[in-house]
């Protein structure tokens, strides 16, 4: 029972960490994407789109496995990637206000998600509001070998697919890169105060770019693993749910720190299924929207914290959210 | 000398638009000297500085670097050319470490790695005599660090050609010494050194030469040997200017404001003010002096009302009423409900004293939202206020409905304290009035202080140039690490008694508590 909440905890994790690592490398560029759950929400229904143009054309018992990851991957990416960049044209070139950019992009994320969702629903004519995607998914699932032989340790670390170990790794190097290296330095820059970086001749709009587009694709990807990993392939319009902005959420949570985004992530993934697991006598179903907004109430926890301390290594890069025009004294 | 000078301008021209801002200017500097670029705000001293770091191109003339005849187009290029700029606003990531500012931007060869970086920037410091840690925060630091960590990084870059644009505007007496001592063992090893400046007595300290700009144009240049203030002014200014600020004698003096023990700690839980009680007396003008940070800030915004004291009282003798109110605890609106009347240049002028998005019409209507009967406001007033203002200090502005922001240092300063004295206060509490102002301007801000007191207000007056605090106020307050550690009359001290009294507290501190004082 422990182990199997952990695992699935971990699962539930997955789309967070990929999210709040995509908006710490953005909001490190001083960028406020708030359009990263309708990112995420694309990143999905592309990869769902890619995978069900190329099941439905050849099949699904004759999938290629390389294939069959491919296609949703890169369609996932390109789909995000767009997103991205109309994001930072916005923002960057245009130095439009990016909250309201931000939110905008998120309606029209979800928007687009449920129109090309519930086309492909009407096209296969299902029963059920959904489409099911399960051969692409299985692939996606594939876990390692031995995984099954060695036990609880096994189970608690090996028992995932490539995507987990992917989204892992891409915050443990983002952690490196920001922290450790040249790069990481002038992006940090450009966040805090990018008229010192420009002085300092980097090119501020070229790292803001960048970091942003880098940053949506990889909160896409977040979006990809929901439905093609969590969701067994499975997809209904507005299933994503509240995750986008627990990622968001999770930012603050992590303190603009990519690897302590891990534990947040793994964190609120638990808080998240919590009431799965904990059975409150007597209570009916609205115990359990009580139980799924204690991931906010961490989060405000750790803002009333982070605050008091008032350290400033732990603040939002200082220009965050501020657009940056070279002649403006 | 038929030394070839490091560098040389030859006929440089700028202008923007219709404005002719550097015209026909001749300047060179040679290796091992320190040339002053004296002149008024707006006499070009900063185009001219910026065309040869590469941020304005010039429209006509030409740059010789070492006798050949250089382009530079950007900033890069004047780095090439080994010519580095201090500017007056530090350029400076503030959650960074010195050391990570000092190499941003850089693309050294190899790994990037700090501690090779923090040795190559510790030989500097000791080269030159900086005292700085590499990994200190620049949000820790001081305004002199701050600024040994931009010149740091200029001579990281291997500059030899320096530019420091105003580089002792926001300096104390002592940091200004220091960093002139810094200058001078540059000059030693050979550096060309440009300094910007308005401050008389600073260019006959420092500079070898002077050349003097007024209105764009090149005045000429000077052996600093061979020439004196008085000289220098009268180039600068194109007239005679009297270099004496007039102090009447005080009439009708009247206990305005009486401030007994107050004590106040901060958030960190350091006491900024340790029972400081002064009186400050209707017609005159009272001098506080003290190193940055002395507790001068915290005093002022506790008078008017923005911190909540610890203990103590300050009195205040309302002259309509004859009444004494205790102003302690209230809110600035309850001090003007009472009908106190405080008017308050804070230091940060634009950061407290007027909204930088705001014309100066708007930044007016600050002080007088609250007048008129209608639910709208009333502009015409506030209109009128701001023409008369610009009219009568001489603020150099389009409109008076151009953004604050878009005026110089000095022209915001006129208008902030412009504002603040047509409010016909019986206290006028202005800190450091003349920061970063040229000759004229700060003047005329003298001029409007001693008008003030002669119409019988109380003026506080924290600066930060002891010359000036000795011929302008009648009284001087000196500070000390939060404690008044003497009252003085003006009339018959010097600097040096001021300078003594100022570091006293903290000579004693350090001999407590051996690790010197926490500020």
């Amino acid at each position: 029972m422990l182990v199997q909440f952990i695992q699935r905890a971990m699962m539930q994790g997955i789309p967070l960490l990929l999210g709040s690592t995509g908006e710490i490398i953005t909001e490190k560029a001083g960028h406020l994407n708030l359009g990263i759950p309708g990112i995420m929400y694309v990143g999905s229904i592309s990869g769902v789109i890619g995978s069900f143009i190329y099941e439905t054309s050849v099949g699904p018992q004759n999938l290629n496995p390389v294939l069959a990851v491919l296609i949703p991957l890169l369609s996932s990416i390109f789909g995000s990637l767009v997103m991205g960049l109309i994001y930072c044209v916005l923002t960057v070139t245009l130095r439009a206000n990016q909250n309201v950019t931000g939110l905008a992009l998120t309606t029209f994320g979800v928007g687009f998600g449920n129109f090309f969702g519930g086309s492909l629903i009407k096209l296969v004519d299902s029963e059920m509001p959904s489409i099911t995607l399960s051969a692409t998914s299985n692939i996606f699932r594939t876990t390692l070998p031995f995984a099954d032989k060695l036990g609880v340790i096994g189970d608690l670390f090996f028992s995932y697919s490539f995507l987990v170990y992917v989204a892992i790794i891409i915050a443990l190097v983002a952690s490196w890169i920001l922290s450790r290296t040249r790069i990481g330095l002038h992006l940090r820059a450009v966040g805090e105060n990018p008229a010192t970086a420009d002085a300092a001749g980097i090119n501020v709009n070229r790292y803001k770019y960048t970091a942003t587009c880098l940053g949506s694709v990889i909160a896409g990807l977040g979006g990809l693993y929901y439905v093609m990993d969590y969701a067994n392939g499975i997809w209904s319009n507005d299933a994503f749910g509240d995750r986008g902005w627990l990622a968001v959420a999770i930012v603050i949570f992590a303190l603009w720190r990519p690897h302590i985004s891990i534990i947040g992530s793994f964190l609120f993934g638990g808080l998240f299924i919590l009431y799965n697991y904990v059975s409150v006598p007597g209570a009916g179903i609205e115990v359990q929207e009580l139980f799924k907004m204690v991931p906010y109430v961490v989060t405000l926890i750790v803002l009333i914290f982070t605050s008091m301390r008032d350290k400033r290594e732990n603040q939002p890069p200082q220009s965050l959210g501020l657009s940056y025009f070279r002649e403006e004294r | 000398m038929a030394e070839v000078p490091a560098i040389e301008l030859i006929n440089i021209t700028k202008t923007f638009g219709e404005v002719v801002a550097n015209k026909d200017i001749c300047l060179t500097v040679n290796r091992g000297e320190i040339l002053s670029i004296l002149g008024e705000n707006g006499s070009g001293k900063t185009t001219l500085m910026n065309m040869i770091s590469g941020i304005y191109y010039p429209d006509y003339g030409e740059i010789k670097i070492d006798g050949k005849a250089v382009e530079i187009r950007s900033p890069k290029d004047a780095f090439k050319h080994k010519i580095g700029m201090i500017h007056q606003h530090f350029k400076l990531v503030d959650v960074f470490s010195a050391a990570e500012n000092i190499v941003l931007g850089l693309k050294e060869e190899g790994r990037f790695s700090l501690a090779k970086s923090i040795t190559k920037i510790e030989a500097i410091a000791s080269l030159y005599g900086f005292e700085i840690d590499p990994k200190k925060k620049i949000y820790d630091m001081s305004v002199s660090e701050k600024q040994a960590v931009e010149i740091i990084k200029v001579l990281y870059r291997g500059a030899d050609i320096l530019i420091l644009d105003e580089p002792t505007a926001v300096l104390t007496p002592q940091e200004t010494q220091r960093l002139f001592s810094i200058l001078r063992r540059m000059k030693k090893d050979g550096k060309a050194i440009i300094i910007i400046t308005h401050k008389l007595h600073e260019v006959v300290a420092i500079s070898d030469r002077v050349s003097v700009l007024r209105k764009g144009e090149y005045v000429g240049t000077l052996k600093t040997k061979e020439t004196n203030e008085l000289e220098l002014t009268e180039m600068m200014v194109g007239k005679k200017v009297d270099l004496n600020i007039e102090r009447k004698e005080p009439v009708n003096t009247k206990d305005r404001l009486i401030v007994a023990g107050l004590r106040y700690k901060n958030r960190e839980g350091v006491k900024v003010l340790r029972n400081v009680s002064f009186t400050a007396k209707a017609g005159e003008i009272l001098g506080i002096a003290g190193i940055a940070g002395s507790g001068q800030r915290e005093l002022l915004e506790a008078i008017a009302g923005l911190r909540r004291l610890d203990s103590g009282e300050i009195i205040y003798n309302n002259p309509k009423t004859e009444l004494q109110e205790d102003l302690r605890n209230k809110t600035p609106m309850e001090i003007r409900e009472l009908g106190v009347r405080l008017s308050f240049v804070p230091e940060d002028r634009l950061g407290m004293g007027l909204v930088g998005n705001m014309d100066i019409i708007d930044n007016m209507m600050l002080r007088s939202y609250r007048k008129g009967k209608s639910a709208f406001l009333e502009r015409k007033a506030p209109k009128d206020l701001a023409e008369q203002i610009i009219e009568e200090l001489e603020v150099v502005t389009p409109n008076a409905s151009t953004p604050v922001r878009r005026l110089s240092g000095g022209n915001v300063q006129k208008v902030l304290v412009g504002r603040e004295i047509a409010a016909s206060p019986t206290v006028l509490m202005a800190a450091y009035p003349v920061r970063g102002l040229d000759i004229n301007s700060s003047y005329t801000i003298y001029n409007l202080l001693n008008k003030q007191k002669e119409n019988g207000v109380a003026v506080i007056f924290v600066g930060e140039d002891l010359d000036v605090l000795v011929e302008l106020c009648d009284r001087i307050v000196v500070l000390s690490s939060g404690k008044v550690s003497g009252i003085i009359d003006g009339r018959n001290t010097t600097k040096e008694e001021i300078g003594l009294l100022m570091t006293k507290e903290f000579t004693e501190d350090k001999k407590k508590k051996k690790g010197g004082t926490k500020e």
